[in-house]
Order: C-alpha cells, then structure tokens, then sequence
C-alpha cells in the first residue's frame, strides 16, 4: 500500500509542481504595444502574434486562412461585401489594470478599425496617429463601410473588389482591441494607456515591461482556442545576437529568435538544442531617397546598382544563409519574375553612369544602417562597412549613421535619410504586401516607401493587381511592375535570407511562421 | 558641525556650474532645441509649440535659466522623449541596481586588496611584492570592457559556470523594496515563495560584472595600502613600540594599520567616481540595467531631457561624496580639526 | 635643461618596469610611423574568400594572414598595426591639447591667485565633479559621435590634473627668490610666468604626460566601444573590439587581440609613469 501511496505521489509530482515558465530571447524593445502602430517583427510579436486576435487568422505554420475571432464568413458575389459571424464567449483578459464585464462583440471590432480608419474618431490621434500598414495599404479608402447587423455580425463594404482583402484581415494592424477598455481610459483620461497596457483577447495577458530588460506575460485563463502549457511568459530583451546564442546555452533562455547566423554551425552540433530554418519570405534592401538630390537621378541610382557587391554580403553578413536578390519579392512568393536580369557588379559601368549623371568625381552621401539584427539585414553596421567600401570605389564617400530601433523608425518614416538599409518580411504572403507597403505612392505618405519613389506607371500596375479578382491577370501585371522597379531601381535589392530560430530540446509545439513572427500559444514545455 | 555646513555651502556653487552645463548643452547642439528635445514627433506643430512653451524658449536666455533652474529644484528634470516617463522615475527604477554592482565591486576590491597591500608591505621586496604591484599596474591599465569581455568567454561560454547578462534569472519576478536583489530576495515573502534559488540566481549574476568593475579599485587599494603602511612602519614611533617589546603582528596590525587607514578610506571614498565610470562600461558589457546602461542608451537615441537630467544626478552624487569624504576625513584626522 | 633630463634618464635606468616601458612605447611608435611598410595588407581591404580566418599558428589558418582575418575579411595584423597609429596619435594629441591648456591655466591661477584661481578652480573642480567617460560621453553627444570629437572630449576631461599640478608648483615657486629677483629686473609678468617659473615645473609636468598618455588612450578606446569614437572603416583598436563582440565564441581572437594591445601600450605609458614619479619625487626615492 505505501509503495502505490508513493508511487502515486511520484507520478503526481511533475503536473503540480512547478509554474511552466518560458523565456523568449527577443532581439528588441517593441515601439508600441499596440498593433495598429507597429510594422517591425519585434513589436509584432511582443503584441499582436500573443496577445491578440484578428477575425481570420493564420493557420499555424502557413499562410492559410482559417476562422480566429469571426467562425464563418461570406463574400458577396460581386465580391466587395464581406459578412463576418462572430465567435461567441470570448473573454478579454482580466489584469491588474482592467476587468472586462462583457464578452467580445461587434463594437469592439467596429472600434479596432474605425480607431484607423476615420481621423475623427476619438482615439485616431492618440500615440500619434500614424496607421503605417493601415494608411500604406490604403485600408481606409477601401473598406466603405463598417456594419454591425448583430452583436455577432459584422458587415463590411469594400469600395472595389480586393484581391488580397481576406489575406490583409489577418493580418497584426487588424487585431481586435478592447472597446469597452477605451472607453474606459477616455472615462479617466489615460488614453494612451490603451497602447502601452494592452488588453486582448489572445493566448497570454500582459504584466509588466521594463524598456530594454524584460516584458512579462502570464496565461489568459479564459483563451477561447487552444494553447500550450505555459503559464509564465517572459521576454528577455536581448538585442545583441551572439548574448542570445549564449544565454540559449547556459539556459537562461528556452528560445532564441534569430541567433546570429556564425553561431548556427556550432548550435547544431550541440544535442540539447534544436534549430528551425526556412526560406524567409522576406528582402534585404538598400533605399535611395528620390526626394533628395542625387539620388533623384536615375542614373546615379543604376550606378549605385551597379557598385554594390552582393555576393560578398552574402558571404560576410548572412555567412551564406541567403540568395541574392534581384527582385523585391522573393522566389517563393507567386508571381517572381525570373526574366528579370539584375544589374551585374561592374565597377566600370558604374563609373561611367556617374559620369553621365555628370559626377564623375562621385559626391558625399549619409547612409543609415539598421540599428537591430533581423533576418533580412543581421548586421546592417557591418554591411554598411562593406557598402561603404564598394561605393568608395566609384568616388562615392559614405558617411555611417545609425539611431536606436524606434527612432530609426521614426525618422525613416519623416524621410530624413539620403540612403537606408531596410528590409521587409512579407505579412500575408501576397506580393501586394510588398509591392504596396514598399513601393506605392501612398506609402510615401504612411512612411513604409523608405525610397519615397512615386512611379505612376508602376503604381497603376500594382494597383490594378491588387483590384483584380483573377491570379493570371494579377501574375501579369505584377511581373510588369517588376520590371518597371528594376528599370529605375528606387531600391538595391540584396537578399532574400534563411530565418533561424533556436530552442531548447524541451520545448514542443512551435511552428515555424513563414512569415518571420513567433507564434508562441502552442509552446509546450516538457 | 561648522565644517560639515562650509562643505556643504561650497556643494552649491559646483552644482551651479554643473546646472549650467546641462542648461547649455540643449542649446549647444546644432539645430532647433525644441527640435533636438522632442526629436523626431516634433513634426506635430502642436506639440512643437507645446514644448517651446513649456520649456520657456520664448523668454531671454537668463530667465530660461532661471526657469531651469527652478523646475530643477522642484525636482522636475523633464521627460523622457522615448518613453515619455519623468527623468526621475527613470533614474529610480535604475539607480538600484548600478548601487548593488558598485557595492559589490567595491567590498570584492576591499577585501581582496587591503590585505595584499598590507601583505606586500610587510614581505616589501620579496617576489610577493614585486608580483603584487606589477600584477597591480596591469590591473590599473585595464581597459575594464575588454576584460568584462574576456571574462565572459572564459566563465560563460567556454566554462559555463556563470550567467552571461542580466541581474537576475528572468524566471523571478523580484517585488522591488529596496531595489537591491540581493536583499530583496532574502525577504520572507520570496524566500516562503521561491525558495534561496533567486538569492544565488542574483548572486551568480554578480560575480562576474562585480569582479570587472572592481578591478580597477582593487589595484588602486591594494597600491595605496602598500605605500601607506610603508609610510607608517617607517615611522619613529613604530620603531618605539618594537623596542618596546610589542609583537610583531600587534605593531602592525593595531598600531601601522590604524594610522594607515585615514589615506585608505580616502582613496576608497575618492573611487566613488570611478566605480560610476567603470559603471558604464560594465553596465553596457554585461546588460546590467542601471544609470550607465541608461545614459549610453540615451546617447544613441538621443533622448537628450534623460541625458541631461542624468548627468545632472550622477554628478550631484559624487558631488556629495566628495563631501562626505572630506568630513570623514576630517573626523578621522586629528590633525585637521586643530 | 639637458643636464635634467641625463639625470632622469639615469634615474629611470635603475627602474626595470620603466625601462620595459621605455622599450615598448619606442616599439610601438616604430610600429605606427612606419605602418604602411610593416603591414602586409592593406587595412581596409576585403578579402571576401578569407572571412574570420583564426590566426595562422592555429588550426584552419593561413599564413598570408598572420593573426587572422575580421568578419569582413580584412588582415587581422595590419588592422592592428594601423590601429596603432590611431591609438598613439590620439594620445599625444589628447596630451598636447590638455597639457597647453591645462599648463595655461594652471601657471594663471597659481601666479595671480585671487578671483582668477578661483575661477579656474571652480571650473576644475566642475569637471572633476564628472566621472571622465561621462564627461566624455555628453561632450561627444552633443558633438556627435568620430574621432575629432572624440579627442576634444577626451583632453577636455584631462585638463584638470594639468591645471591643479601646475597651481600648486607656481605656488611654491612664486615665493622663490629667483622669482623676486626677476622682478625686480622689472621683468613682465609673462616673462616670470612662462620664462621663469614654468622651467622648474617640468617634473610634476612629466609624470602627468605620461599618465595622460595612457588615459587618453583608454578613454578614446572606452569611447570606441561605445560606437561613439572612430568610425568605420578607420581601424581603431576600441571600435574593433565593440566589433568583435558578435564573435566572441566563433571568433575569439578577434576579440582577445585588439584588447591586449590597448592593454600593452596603456600599461608601458603607466609603467613609464611610475618610473618617472620614483625618479623625480626625491621624497618618494628617500623612501625606496
């Protein structure tokens, strides 16, 4: 009997005893809790991929479009009305700072995207007002006309037929945020509040963020869907790559999000950790600013093509974890057009363009290098170096700047910079995510066109891809638009990149994203 | 009582200069101040004449001093333009955890350090001492972030016996009371919680920032408890006690020790700066998330009301330890009172 | 004043730290001026099919690339090599800048005494109230960051050491008879000042230029670290090591071989130092 008493006890002991804690190794501080505000994968994950739900969701793992906060939904024939039903019982999270009295329902969706949409709403100019995905896409124009036939129902009227609408749904900027929440802020005038102590409905709740150290979660107890056994999650804010890789090791961390690629070879040898790649959707780039001068001269930007060499970045900062690109979409995503031939490194070629932009003695130039390791860039300074040589080349003298991540941001978006090294990681898998947040003329205006190139031809042609309903005519016009990019060349495009993700062996249930954030409700710590 | 108020009144004029400093270095950046202040979301015309308002750009130079300096005095030193928190609740949060490394480091040099001096002193030109002091001016040439550096590949990574950055095991969720981890997670409340395990998680954290920062102060004690002593044992009047008698280890530790001490206190006192220097460095190495990792972060973003405002605290603290120092010293040394 | 300086000289032979100070800063000055001749590559130049290569006497390494290659596939050895010059340079300059000013103010002060020292030594006083690397740090904040600034910044913060050694020198000399004498030559006050006085200073001034030496050095270093000194693709030896950083497991001799030589030439400036103090404080030599 005491045997099985103990035997009993023995096998009890794990479930009960202690807190399943989880410890994220981010690579930086988010710029806003709130998804609204935020484009880069850092903000992203500390927010919408865990704390909130959008309508539709991404299957784990894919780009598939599967029910998240609206079960079912209809599209009408001439394919510009969309009627979503909405889940019922979903909880908001209870934290110290807020209780929520009722379930979600159609007003808080109506408040998530009228908060973007009409600059009258009451909450459009808090933090800002700057809806860089919202404005870039041009969300606002389409979507006419936001309808709550029900609590449970919600209408939505696109101006014109949008192909990547759904896709675009499901995407971070249209998480759902807590009206009753709002209104409870605007009660006792803390509105900006709503964007630093956020309330979702997602798998983890917030806790506390100390800038730069660490942001704590803990479960939402009510979640709606299904989740892993994490009751603690914690993100230790670790920027520099290699102190990622390390904490990984002494086991500071369970999981490092992309560990700097000179780590991997070694990582992979060692049997208590395992490491995830794939092909990222994403580009590396370096953006010309057309607004300044020279780099309003098409030929001064064709040289600059021309100079750079990719093969060596390739080699020296993505140490071979990456294919040169030639086109601002990657392989992978439909409609690449391989036809496209890029400009070939050639010294000589080079010079001769400046010289018949009449520089032949080159010019002096400012360039701004990313602040913060990604998969597209993982050491913009360092590639800034190698740019910096290759451009000395043909007379060009580059001058290295950088700011920390936010203000990077911030100031990019203003179009302060001359040349800038971005990159994007695509959101939906639809090339109009990336020809439109990086390339239109109404991304100039949201900030998202670091090249602030504002192409008439090439905008219609992506514009009309994007208002097309058929693959075969959007294939088309897209592959157009890129060979109108490449003809004036606003950005060097430099490399799609493998992405990394590191983790210990004890940690089950994490999906690779094709789409760079990490997706963490499914962890599993054994 | 008099002295310590004359040293007191002499802060004021230094702090003064310093307040000065801080005013003028807004407005000795190339630009718009008002641009430089609110950064990049100065585009906002509200806000832009909201700032200049506030900051009373509108008013003569000597009035915007004036203003200045009352607001210092108040205790409002403006907000940061990244967070948007109030300077003062920035550098709280922080300050903690830059005293808990400065201390550590500093009693790690102490006790390490006065006894090899005293040691070196008493065995003076044997290979111990000659050992001792150039081992001592290579620990003075230091240059403290590499050597984090190098502490860090051989007891991190390639040992793996200490944690690689942090202040503690991010698992622990440490209530602040006195914002020193260390104590702090000796109360009942953690210790009936989570065990002794987040005491050694922040000690373990410490060893090795602690170990670089103190470097420096150690080679620093260990050199001037050697000198000191040596003045001393060569004294007449320790010459005495040995002719009278007296063992050797009480001369030296009673009488040559005490008498030596004024100058080692002082020199320890006179390091407060450069354990905030050290700080710095250290900070930024080891991600310790004090007032040095703070300033630095400042600088790249720019966050010019935090820079200015932090430069404004951490000198008045040393400021004020300077002081201390010489009332110390004056309590300590007879000499100086008559 | 050669007859000083055979003396000193003399001195400093009997010290064995001074004279292996000696011997590696006139190495390291070979080194630096004759830089393009020793380096056996270019320093900037890319050899993108050599990146992070270890050291030659190690496994895996080649022996075009003696001390190995950066991550961007630059000669390891003649960064270094370069870097010296850098190192050196800003060293002397920093001393230069800080010893003229510093003397200046400190010969003023001593001499006329009254509101002028008083003056001066507030404004010491308000730098020294300033840990150095902060100090360093906001002048180059606002300066912006390179290495221009970075050496303003830097003599700036040492300037008070000059200032308050120089003071308390004049001071004891003021009450000299020479000084008298001269002027009741009716000698101006410059001519006392700078002619007169400022020669039998040059002891307490000669330790300082030492120790200055090395300070200067480190802190332009711990300026480099911080990204706020030399920039790229100058081979600064603290720029190096922030560099470095990403590869302090993959690649440790990046980061070990920049450190040792800041290392290297502070420690012979300090051992010089010290072996000057020992030579010309007749107080401390009594006791030795």
């Amino acid at each position: 009997m005491k045997t099985i008493l103990f035997l009993a006890l023995v096998a009890l002991t794990p479930q009960m005893s202690f807190a399943k804690n989880f410890v994220y190794c981010s690579e930086g501080s988010p710029s806003s809790f709130n998804p609204q505000l935020v484009t880069d994968g850092t903000s992203i994950t500390a927010s919408s991929a865990n704390i909130y739900n959008r309508l539709v969701e991404f299957e784990a793992g894919s780009t598939k479009i599967v029910p998240g906060l609206a079960t079912s939904w209809e599209i009408s024939k001439d394919k510009k009305t969309y009627t979503f039903t909405l889940r019922k019982g979903v909880k908001f999270h209870t934290t110290k700072y807020f209780t929520p009295t009722r379930d979600f329902n159609a007003d808080d969706v109506i408040f998530s995207f009228d908060r973007q949409r009409l600059s009258t709403h009451p909450y459009h100019n808090v933090s800002g007002g700057k809806y860089e995905y919202f404005d870039g896409m041009e969300m606002g124009a389409l979507m006419k006309e936001i309808k709550a036939l029900d609590p449970y129902k919600i209408q939505i009227t696109l101006a014109q037929p949008d192909a990547p609408f759904l896709a675009n749904m499901a995407m971070s900027f249209m998480s759902i945020l807590s009206k009753e929440y709002a209104d409870k802020l605007t009660a006792s005038n803390k509105k900006a509040d709503m964007d630093n102590f956020p309330i979702g409905t997602g798998a983890y709740q917030f806790i506390s963020y100390q800038k730069d150290s660490v942001i704590r979660y803990e479960e939402h107890k009510g979640y709606w869907g299904k989740k892993g056994n994490v009751d603690k999650l914690i993100f230790a804010i670790t920027p520099d790559a290699n102190v990622r890789t390390q904490k990984l090791k002494t086991g500071e961390c369970q999981f490092a999000t992309d560990p700097s690629p000179a780590d991997i070879p070694d990582m992979q040898k060692n049997p208590k950790l395992a490491v995830l790649s794939n092909a990222g959707l994403n580009i590396g780039f370096l953006a010309m600013n057309v607004t300044k001068k020279p780099f309003d001269n098409i030929l001064v930007r064709q040289a600059i093509s021309h100079a750079l060499n990719k093969k060596t970045y390739i080699a020296a900062i993505y140490m071979n974890n990456a294919t040169p690109a030639k086109n601002l979409i990657p392989p992978t995503i439909w409609s690449y057009n391989n036809a496209v031939v890029d400009y070939d490194y050639n010294i000589e070629k080079a010079k001769e363009l400046l010289k018949k932009a009449g520089m032949p003695n080159g010019f002096e130039t400012e360039m701004w290098t990313l602040p913060v390791a990604r998969p597209y860039n993982p050491n913009g300074k360092k590639m800034g170096e190698l740019m910096q040589a290759d451009l000395a080349k043909i007379g060009i003298k580059v001058k290295l700047l950088s700011y920390d991540w936010p203000t990077y941001l911030e100031k990019s978006k203003l179009g302060q910079h001359s040349l800038i090294q971005f990159g994007w990681t695509g959101d939906n898998g639809d090339p109009d995510n990336f020809f439109n947040v990086l390339l239109s003329c109404a991304s100039v205006k949201a900030g998202s066109n670091y090249a602030r190139w504002c192409n008439d031809k090439f905008n219609k042609l992506i514009m009309d891809a994007k208002t097309a309903t058929d693959i075969k005519t959007r294939t088309k016009l897209y592959e157009q638009a890129q060979v109108v990019a490449h003809g004036e060349a606003p950005v060097v495009n430099i490399a799609h990149s493998k992405t990394f993700k590191a983790m210990a062996k004890n940690i089950k249930g994490y999906k690779l994203d094709p789409l760079g954030q990490d997706y963490l409700t499914n962890i599993v710590v054994e | 009582m008099k002295y310590i108020l004359k040293k007191l009144l002499d802060m004021i004029p230094t702090m003064l200069g310093i307040s000065l400093v801080c005013f003028f270095m807004i407005r000795m950046i190339p630009g718009d101040p008002v641009l430089n202040l609110i950064g990049e979301r100065g585009a906002d015309p509200a806000r832009y004449l909201e700032m200049k308002k506030s900051l009373g750009l509108d008013l003569p130079i000597t009035e915007q001093y004036w203003v200045y300096l009352k607001k210092t005095l108040q205790g409002d030193l403006g907000n940061s333009i990244i967070s948007n928190n109030t300077v003062w609740s920035e550098f709280i949060e922080r300050f903690p955890a830059t005293v808990e490394l400065g201390m550590v480091g500093l009693f790690f040099a102490i006790i390490i350090g006065i006894p090899l001096g005293i040691f070196a002193a008493i065995k003076r030109n044997s290979f111990f001492d000659y050992f001792l002091m150039s081992s001592s001016l290579i620990g003075y040439s230091m240059p403290i972030f590499w050597w984090g550096l190098i502490l860090i590949l051989v007891f991190s990574v390639k040992l793996g016996l200490t944690p690689v950055s942090g202040r503690i095991d991010f698992i622990y969720d440490i209530p602040t009371f006195t914002g020193l981890y260390i104590i702090d997670t000796l109360r009942p409340a953690v210790v009936s919680a989570e065990g002794f395990a987040p005491f050694w998680s922040s000690l373990k954290h410490l060893i090795l920032p602690s170990l670089a920062l103190g470097t420096i102060p150690l080679a620093v004690i260990a050199r001037m408890t050697r000198s000191s002593m040596l003045e001393v044992l060569n004294e007449d009047y320790m010459r005495t006690a040995r002719a009278k008698g007296m063992s050797r280890k009480r001369v030296i530790f009673i009488h040559a020790l005490r008498n030596a001490l004024v100058p080692i206190i002082t020199t320890i006192a006179l390091l407060f700066g450069s354990i905030i220097t050290g700080a710095i460095l250290t900070e930024t190495i080891f991600s310790w998330p004090g007032i040095g990792k703070w300033i630095v972060a400042s600088i790249t973003a720019r966050d010019y009301p935090v820079i200015q405002g932090g430069v404004l605290i951490i000198s008045f603290i040393i400021v004020l330890t300077n002081v201390l120092v010489d009332v110390i010293y004056y309590f300590l040394n007879p000499k100086m009172r008559n | 004043m050669r007859v000083f300086l055979k003396e000193l000289f003399f001195e400093l032979k009997k010290n064995k730290g001074s004279m292996i100070g000696i011997i590696i800063i006139i190495l390291a000055t070979v080194i630096a001026l004759f830089a393009p001749l020793i380096a056996p590559h270019d320093p900037t130049h890319i050899y993108s099919d050599y990146l992070r290569l270890p050291p030659s006497f190690t496994a895996g390494g080649n022996p075009q690339f003696f001390f190995g290659t950066d991550d961007l596939g630059r000669d390891l050895l003649s960064r270094l090599i370069y870097g010296s010059q850098i190192s050196l340079a800003v060293g002397f300059a920093v001393v230069v800048i800080s010893l003229v000013i510093g003397t200046f103010m400190g010969v003023i002060a001593g001499y006329y005494g009254g509101f002028i020292d008083k003056t001066i030594m507030r404004i010491t006083d308000l730098i020294m109230s300033l840990p150095s690397i902060l100090f360093a740090i906001v002048i180059v904040a606002v300066l912006g960051p390179g290495i221009t600034n970075a050496i303003v910044a830097v003599s700036i913060v040492a300037i008070p050491n000059f200032v308050r050694i120089i003071r308390a020198q004049v001071m004891v000399e003021k009450s000299r008879q020479y000084v008298s004498a001269a002027k009741l030559f009716g000698a101006g006050n410059f001519r006392i000042m700078f002619i007169e006085i400022l020669p039998n200073c040059m002891a307490p001034l000669i330790v300082q230029a030492s120790l200055g030496f090395s300070d200067g050095i480190l802190n332009c270093a711990a300026l480099g670290f911080l990204g706020l000194g030399a920039q790229a693709p100058m081979s600064e030896w603290g720029t190096m090591l922030s560099d470095a950083r990403s590869y302090i497991e993959s690649s440790p001799w990046m980061v070990t071989l920049p450190g040792l030589c800041i290392l290297i030439v502070v420690l012979s400036f300090n051992l010089l130092g010290d072996g000057l103090r020992d030579a010309l404080d007749p107080r401390l030599k009594k006791q030795n």
